[in-house]
């Protein structure tokens, strides 16, 4: 399989490199971006990242399994992070991970990412966003919400439907 | 009634203050590392003749400052550390990879003042001859990472950073690296290895960072609130700044409120106000609740209990307790709190984050986790408390970092506490059931 950077994106990931004394630091933000635009990293954007950065493939493997920011799998168009760290535990996030998980035909006592049948959403819980004074708080893709309520929560559903 | 004493939040949460650049000149941004990058040659009496970076490092030493990220540090020391001699170069790296359940302060500066972080950074740097510095921000901050390279884009075109600063012939560039949702990577060794590219687990202290850090050359790493404070430090002078708070904890600090208060968020004040002080400022408990414990200091903190309510938040008076003020984190529960429930989340948070690198906090996070998920099925105390103190014990003294060294330390002081004597099980729910 060929695996194919979009010219604007090669531009971006060169800059990026040159931002570091060595070129293996530019790794991270390299998953970051790949993952962005393909929205997972894939074994051949893996290869790809290490051709780039002069290193082996493993050497970028390795952190794909070790961040839990980085998929090797596709999720779905957008991905609902619900955190379930101490004060959002006591706001609710259980609740609110649950009527998510209701809503979309998903189990809400399975762990890791699951993503919808129409492959319009996934969900997981997450570990603390640092928001904790306006809890229950959830990302939907990069965008930040604080103080969810179930309604609010069906709003940003419908929102990205 | 307390009041709060903004130092750094100055003007962040007023009406029509926005993070671009005009509006933090406006505010008199920048007038800092005006004043640092003009200052000349000084002769200090018992010290001889200083120059314009050692100047700023007496300073910051004479000022007291304490990092603010946890550990509590003398920053002033921590520079003076930082190995100038072997004629590596050094870097700079702010620690914005805010983790700490409970913590939402370094938050408030990044989206709402980016510049007075930079600022902060450009005068830290000056002071350590650094001409290349990394913020190293978690990786869920997507917007504040896209506010702060904006913030930095705006201070290149302005020659506030880049080659020949305002003329001063320093060089300096900032960039903003993203981690990846690794708890782990607030270790600053672990940072460092996440900067490289590597896996984020912690390296074996000593060599520490001021001779061995980034790249294994040395570097001055800190705090984002930390470098800020460096700010009124030039401004006011190291002396007049360690006349705010109190003599061992000067200056002030911003307190993370969450949990049973009427109004959770952030408080700035002056060092030495006490925990009854900052539930005031939070509008108190909420009606109907009672206090039953507070976590001081977030997950690698620990539980005081009502009768602490006095007691000054300084890194000094926390100590003395046996609790530890962290980066400020003050979490409020009540009686309808499940508090095994909470600590078994506690528990499972550090299972989780624990990087696997060093046996103690892989396998012990594990068997930790296994008994609190035990007392909330109805096993007794009593029984496994031998097995925690041993749990304990072992990953204290024998884990490489800071997370396995504290990953019992808020368990054990709820069992101090008797938090977790005679709750009748609950099943394993999440804390919610009684709500």
């Amino acid at each position: 399989m060929s695996f194919s950077v979009p010219k604007k994106l090669q531009t971006e990931i060169n800059r990026t490199i040159k931002k570091y004394p060595e070129k293996r630091s530019a790794s991270l933000m390299l998953l970051h971006a790949v993952q962005e635009e393909f929205g997972y990293v894939s074994n051949e954007a893996i290869e790809w990242i290490a051709d780039k950065l002069e290193l082996q493939p493993i050497n970028v493997y390795e952190l794909v399994t070790f961040y839990p920011m980085f998929r090797q799998a596709p999720a779905g168009k957008h991905v609902l992070k619900v955190c379930r760290t101490l004060s959002c535990a006591l706001g609710g996030a259980k609740t609110l991970h649950g009527h998510l998980c209701n809503k979309l035909g998903l189990d809400r006592n399975a762990h890791g990412l699951q993503t919808s049948k129409d492959g319009q959403f996934s969900v997981e819980y997450v570990e603390c966003l640092a928001s904790c004074g306006t809890a229950p708080v959830m990302m939907c893709d990069d965008d930040f919400f604080e103080g969810v309520s179930l309604e609010k929560a069906d709003e940003i559903l419908e929102a990205n439907q | 009634m307390p009041k709060e004493y903004r130092l750094i939040l100055k003007h962040a949460d007023e009406p029509r203050y926005s993070n671009d650049l005009g509006c933090y000149l406006k505010h008199g941004g920048y007038k800092a590392l005006k004043k640092a990058l003009k200052l000349k040659n000084k002769r200090v009496e018992g010290k001889g003749t200083l120059s314009p970076q050692e100047w700023i490092r007496e300073e910051v030493k004479a000022s007291g400052l304490r990092g603010r990220g946890g550990a509590g540090f003398s920053c002033g020391l921590k520079w003076s550390f930082v190995d100038r001699r072997s004629g590596k170069p050094i870097y700079l790296i702010c620690n914005a990879d805010e983790s700490e359940p409970g913590t939402f302060k370094d938050r408030q500066i990044i989206y709402k003042d980016p510049h007075q972080l930079i600022e902060g950074m450009i005068i830290s740097a000056y002071a350590n001859d650094v001409n290349l510095a990394y913020i190293y921000i978690r990786g869920e901050f997507v917007e504040g990472a896209k506010i702060l390279d904006q913030a930095l884009a705006e201070a290149r075109e302005n020659n506030l950073l880049g080659k020949n600063i305002l003329g001063s012939g320093f060089d300096l560039d900032i960039h903003v690296h993203r981690g990846a949702g690794a708890y782990i990577c607030g270790e600053e060794t672990a940072l460092f290895n996440s900067l490289e590219g590597k896996r984020g687990e912690p390296r074996n202290k000593p060599p520490f960072p001021t001779t061995h850090g980034l790249f294994g050359e040395p570097t001055a790493i800190n705090n984002v609130e930390t470098l800020v404070n460096v700010l009124p430090i030039v401004q006011m002078g190291g002396e007049a700044y360690a006349a705010e708070g109190t003599e061992r904890s000067p200056g002030t600090k911003l307190f993370c409120l969450s949990g049973r208060v009427n109004r959770p968020g952030t408080y700035e004040v002056e060092f030495g106000a006490t925990l009854r002080d900052l539930m005031d400022l939070a509008g108190g408990l909420v009606d109907g609740s009672e206090l039953r414990a507070v976590m001081l200091g977030g997950a690698a903190g620990s539980f005081v209990g009502p009768e602490a309510l006095d007691m000054p938040l300084t890194l000094e008076d926390t100590r003395v307790a046996g609790a530890s003020l962290g980066s400020g984190v003050v979490m409020i529960f009540d009686q309808h709190d499940d508090l095994v429930d909470t600590v078994r989340r506690i528990a499972e948070f550090f299972r989780d984050e624990s990087c696997g690198q060093c046996v103690p906090c892989r396998v012990g996070t594990v068997r930790q986790e296994e008994v609190l998920v035990r007392l909330g099925r109805g096993s007794h105390i009593d029984d496994e408390r031998d097995l925690l103190d041993d749990l304990a014990t072992v990953m204290r003294d024998a884990s490489i970092c800071g997370l396995g060294q504290t990953a019992s330390g808020a368990i054990r002081s709820a069992i101090e506490l008797g938090l977790l004597d005679g709750i009748a099980a609950t099943g394993g729910t999440e804390g919610e059931g009684s709500r």
